[in-house]
């Protein structure tokens, strides 16, 4: 919303300077956004005389100029095709700032000629796109005079962002009265006295609407003006609109826009002379047209309200009127409409054909019903006094809708929710002045009827508002939050906790942390076994911004592969990411899940002149490693997880697996499918995992104290054998074989070596296994040793068909 | 005699003194002192002599023996030394190269940011609340007081699902959530004031260009009792906001605005100075606006199932990115999403200094 100083103070008597009105904008709630202090922004230039103008000696299109700024006379070199000596032009001189291109000009020295600053055009001012030439200055002009003068542009101009609540601030008198009501001047007085008709109009109105749409217009106003002499409106209304961003056109059009924005009321004019029969107001059928006044041609459904003649539709309620039948210069008989249209109809007709007009921001925000005949007759006086002619009497089609509605309100509620008292009077002298009526019954009970501007008051915590923005909110008196108990409570949730801890572990695994969109395109989504699950479709955005947004995710690990991909073209091939955050398997609650995901990609470390160790492929035990991280820092033991081969497609079959608490999997991890690769068109090696927060249990609260620590006072012994066994065999049976075989002396079973090839024979492999016994009670013999030795080899070859290797 | 053990005297020493290395030094020694060295043959000559002679001999040869052993005693921790000092001059390594490679990971500006703020609200008596990325227009929108058609829900440019064929009516209306606020009306119907959460977590919104993503984060706080006021609102966003950009005069700024869910509403600047291009938050010339909030809407307390004529307080609401871009000095919203691995260690932060009140960190 854009108004200039002046046209406020059309409405507002004020001696506040510019800097208190904008202060006091802000602070009532009516947020400044903008001021453009014209006058200063083109206070460096004036209006100059050129004395000389001659073509420059080393370049045909210039000319050389001397110009008489009145104080000094100065060489100008000069480009534009009608630079003239005898003409008057306006001059920017050295340092001065040119608004249209944004260049601070300087003296400078234009092919051997000295040059003190330029003369330009009104592009170059920032106005128009006109760049024929320089402005050329009506010779009666006087030297010197400044361009914001010449141009009527002393006039600031203030823009306001107006909330959606503020439907009487879409009209600078709304805003000027709230300036009024903080105590920025008075409100002026509006002339609202009737125009005296000359007789009914020969156009008659009527609203054809039933019970159950009567509220899209539920009061038409129409008026004829016959003997209207349309032409260009005068200066200082061209002036006003143009400040503001609009086309003056004609004298009749532009009253309508002047008012729109003046009080707040959109109106339309018709040619009365194109108008066939009556008026009525309908609804549209449905594929009815209209060729609109912005030039286009809509189809309009049954839910939106027209305007209608014997013809058919003349505009569209309160959101545009048709080029059939508006005004042209040659207009001399006009019908003005001022009518109530619904707010929520006007909203979404406007919304369905796309129509942003000044009329429908206004009539969708709930314009003041009550206003509607003082309306009519301002712009019947506006209009008789730019274009004369002779006023019907007022032809009306229904009733001002009901807006009264009472309040009860008690003073002691600003304390009670606002946090600070004021006193009584002080209350009601605001709320007066805001236009809202205060009977007082008692000290406590205040009846208050809102004004008939003010469809936003509902109840009395508006009423707090309204009292708080005017005493001013800086005014409030702030009370720091105080808690029952002095120490700091823990503010997390379950999942919160795991979030954070699956996050320091792994970014303290060297992987970087990433946060990447919760939805994908549905193709790679398929991929991730979105197709698995019936909801499918159900999680595919109904407007998607773009077909690369449209599905919410089953999975992060396309995102971070698609990641790591970007930047291995970038150049950085080697990635390790991760996300923690929500998958979705249904658009219902326990449909999302929240995973903390992650990949490696390429090498697991960079090449190092100390070893080659580091500088290997990733691996699916890089996977493996990280997932069993994240959930040991869930503080659940990896020691409780079984591993399986169950892990889904888009995994590497052999390369892959899920960790489980029994049938609970709470983790998956592996080298990525190739044929998943490969769709994703991603450059591997690539592992991932998978670990599904949720689904690990929730470590049993059993206090702090951990048992007690029995340290072994004899040393462990240390015995490594190599087996023989066939290929298929997993290292864990192994383990768990030997394990088995003396559960009490073996402490810990670690695989050192796996080997293939030269000695061994096809389809087995050698594991080489250090096992550590841990002697209890005395140490051990040979014997024992020799024992114990016999009982693993025993277990097995009975487990695993395994034998020593020799 | 004595003619004789001073020629040898003088040969071994210069046998020894020769010794340039601990083998030659070993020669040596079992030259002079080994069982058939040369001192060793002259005691063995003792025996022959008689008692003066032998007296004066033996005394003289040991004083001889002493000698030569004191001496390669002495080579010999000289040589030892030369050859330590040799052996360390051949291993000596180049310090300047790089020791072995580990892989730091980063944690990501926006859950630094989470992060800081739990820290924060929970140490004025807030604990986290969650919810649902997908909802339904009901908890998004009607029980926030948005009427239905209003503009205001327009302005929320909302992703929508499919509908759910088991719900009917709003609940069968499915949107991605574009507000933390829905947290508020589950929270408000989950349990009983006092209320004190705050909720943080992913939002969406159709709208995608420079300064808009269609997904960011919001941080969202709730305080419902029977008296905590518009002063309250005030003084804890005022701590907050000068905790969190630990400024401790930070200007801070509320002016009237308007949000259906709240009333009376304000949007909250912080103080800023906006000089040759940058932007420096503090006190300044100028103002940054931040957040929105405002007291509870007696329409929301009633949707959810509360009294309002008991029960009140306020709401907030702010932009986790914003918050992050301006105390970190991150340029571009959309960088937040782009996992560009040098934006994420760039602006990335150690996973080992969380942060903490306590602390500082």
């Amino acid at each position: 919303m854009k108004f200039t100083l002046d046209w406020l103070k059309q409405h507002l008597d004020t001696q506040a300077s510019l800097a208190d009105i904008t202060a006091a904008l802000t602070a009532l709630g009516l947020e400044v956004d903008a001021v453009t202090d014209r006058a200063k922004l083109y206070a460096p230039f004036h209006v100059v005389y050129v004395e000389k103008a001659e073509p420059h000696p080393d370049a045909d299109r210039l000319r050389v100029c001397v110009v008489d700024t009145g104080k000094e006379k100065l060489q100008v070199v000069c480009g534009a095709p009608n630079a003239r000596a005898g003409m008057k032009a306006v001059f920017a001189p050295a340092g001065s700032y040119i608004p249209g291109t944004g260049i601070t000009i300087k003296k400078g020295n234009i092919r051997g000629q000295e040059s003190n600053g330029m003369m330009v055009s009104e592009r170059e001012m920032g106005l128009s796109e006109e760049h024929e030439g320089i402005i050329d200055v009506a010779a009666e002009i006087a030297v010197g005079t400044a361009f914001a003068d010449l141009y009527g542009l002393n006039d600031p101009v203030i823009e306001i962002g107006l909330t959606p609540n503020r439907a009487d601030c879409a009209g600078i008198r709304g805003i000027a009265r709230d300036l009024a009501a903080a105590g920025l001047g008075t409100l002026k007085p509006l002339n609202e006295t009737p125009v005296a008709g000359k007789g009914p109009a020969a156009i008659s109105v009527s609203l054809k609407l039933t019970d159950d749409t009567q509220t899209a217009c539920p009061l038409f106003i129409g008026r004829a003006i016959t003997g209207v002499r349309n032409g260009p409106s005068p200066q200082w209304l061209q002036d006003r609109l143009k400040a503001v961003g609009l086309r003056p056109i004609s004298a009749l059009v532009d009253v309508t826009n002047y008012l729109s924005l003046d009080i707040c009321r959109p109106l339309h004019v018709f040619d009365a002379d194109k108008l066939r029969g009556p008026i009525h107001v309908r609804l549209a059928q449905n594929g009815e047209t209209l060729q609109a006044l912005n030039g286009k041609d809509y189809t309009l459904t049954d839910a939106m309200t027209v305007v209608c003649d014997d013809s058919g539709v003349l505009g569209l309620g309160g959101v545009i009127g048709g080029a059939a039948t508006g005004c042209t210069d040659t207009t001399t008989n006009v019908y003005i409409e001022c009518a109530y249209f619904d707010p929520l109809r006007t909203a979404r007709t406007g919304r369905a054909l796309q129509i942003d007009s000044d009329a429908r921001y206004r009539f969708e925000r709930g314009i003041d019903p009550a206003f509607t005949v003082p309306a009519i007759e301002i712009a019947t006086r506006l209009i008789q006094e730019l274009c004369g002619g002779q006023a019907s009497d007022i032809m009306q089609a229904g009733a001002v809708p009901s807006w009264q509605r009472s309040i009860n309100y008690d003073p002691a509620y600003l304390q009670q929710l606002g946090g600070f008292s004021l006193p009584s009077a002080r209350q009601q002298t605001i709320l007066e002045a805001l236009g809202f009526t205060v009977t007082i019954k008692t000290d406590s009970l205040w009846q208050i009827q809102p004004p008939s501007w003010r469809g936003d008051i509902e109840g009395r915590a508006d009423i707090v508002e309204e009292v708080m923005r005017v005493h001013g909110y800086d005014n409030i008196p702030p009370v720091s939050l105080t808690k029952p108990q002095a120490l700091t409570q823990s503010g997390e949730t379950i999942n919160g906790a795991r979030t954070r801890r699956a996050r320091a572990t792994l970014a303290a695994r060297g992987l970087d942390e990433c946060v990447t969109w919760s939805f994908m395109p549905a193709a790679r989504a398929s991929l991730f076994g979105a197709n698995d699950s019936p909801s499918m479709t159900a999680l595919k955005l109904s407007n998607a911004i773009s077909i690369d947004l449209e599905q919410m995710r089953p999975s992060i690990l396309p995102n971070l592969m698609e990641a790591a991909e970007r930047n291995r073209a970038r150049g950085f091939g080697d990635n390790a990411l991760f996300e923690v955050g929500p998958v979705f398997h249904s658009p219902k609650r326990q449909g999302q899940a929240l995973v903390a995901c992650g990949i490696r990609s390429g090498q697991a470390g960079p090449r190092h002149w100390s070893s080659a160790s580091s500088h290997r492929d990733v691996d699916v035990m890089d996977a493996k490693a990280d997932a069993m991280a994240v959930i040991e820092a869930t503080g659940i033991p990896a020691t409780s997880l079984q591993v399986s081969r169950e892990a889904p497609a888009w995994y590497h079959p052999g390369r892959s697996g899920v960790l489980k608490m029994g049938t609970n999997i709470v983790a998956r991890f592996g080298e990525l499918h190739p044929a998943t690769l490969e769709a994703l068109d991603i450059k591997g090696p690539l592992v991932g995992f998978e670990v599904m927060l949720e689904n690990i249990p929730q470590p049993r609260k059993k206090g702090t104290a951990r048992p007690t620590l029995v340290l072994a006072t004899l040393q462990p012994v240390l015995r490594d054998f190599a087996f023989l066994i066939d290929a298929a065999i997993d290292a864990d049976t192994l383990i768990r074989a030997i394990r088995g075989s003396d559960k009490d002396l073996i402490d810990r079973v670690d695989i050192f070596d796996v080997y293939t090839g030269k000695g061994v024979p096809e389809g087995k492999k050698s594991m080489a296994v250090a096992v550590t016994l841990q002697p209890r009670s005395q140490t051990l013999t040979e014997n024992d040793l020799e024992a114990i030795s016999q009982k693993i080899i025993d277990a097995v070859a009975a487990k695993t068909g395994g034998t020593l290797r020799s | 005699m004595n003619q004789s053990i001073a020629t040898l005297k003088n040969e071994l020493i210069q046998m020894v003194e020769a010794a340039n290395d601990l083998s030659a030094l070993e020669h040596a020694r079992v030259t002079a002192l080994g069982k058939k060295g040369r001192i060793t043959d002259l005691m063995k000559n003792l025996g022959s002599m008689d008692p003066e002679a032998r007296k004066a001999m033996g005394a003289a040869l040991n004083e001889l023996k002493d000698e030569i052993a004191t001496l390669i005693e002495k080579q010999e921790t000289g040589l030892k030394h030369q050859a330590l000092n040799d052996r360390l001059a051949h291993e000596t390594v180049d310090i300047t190269l790089s020791p072995r490679p580990e892989r730091s990971g980063h944690i990501h500006p926006i859950s630094q940011t989470m992060e800081e703020l739990v820290s924060i609200f929970a140490d004025m008596g807030f604990s986290v609340a969650e919810g649902p990325d997908i909802e339904d227009d009901f908890h998004n929108f009607t029980a926030l007081n948005f009427p239905p058609g209003h503009p205001a829900r327009e302005m929320h440019d909302t992703f929508y699902l499919p509908d759910d064929p088991d719900e009917t009516g709003e609940a069968a209306r499915k949107l991605l959530r574009t507000h933390t606020s829905t947290v508020q009306i589950r929270t408000m119907m989950g349990q009983k004031p006092p209320i004190r959460i705050i909720c943080m977590g992913r939002t969406y919104r159709s709208d995608y260009d420079m300064t808009h993503t269609p997904m960011f984060h919001q941080m969202e706080g709730l305080v419902i009792d029977k008296n905590t006021h518009m002063g309250h609102l005030k003084g804890c966003l005022m701590d907050f906001l000068r905790a969190y950009f630990q400024i401790d005069n930070l200007p801070v700024r509320f002016r009237p605005s308007f949000f259906p869910f709240t009333e009376p509403s304000a949007e909250v600047d912080i103080g800023c100075s906006r000089k040759d291009g940058g932007l420096k938050i503090g006190a300044g010339d100028s103002w940054l606006e931040i957040l929105g909030c405002g007291m509870v809407h007696p329409n929301v307390i009633k949707n959810c199932g509360l009294d309002p004529a008991e029960y009140q307080g306020f709401a907030f609401g702010m932009g986790i990115e914003r918050l992050a871009m301006l105390k970190y000095g991150i340029p571009d919203l959309r960088t937040f999403f782009e996992s560009d691995v040098r934006w994420l260690q760039y602006y990335g932060f150690d996973p080992l200094a969380r942060p903490n009140r306590a602390t500082g960190e």
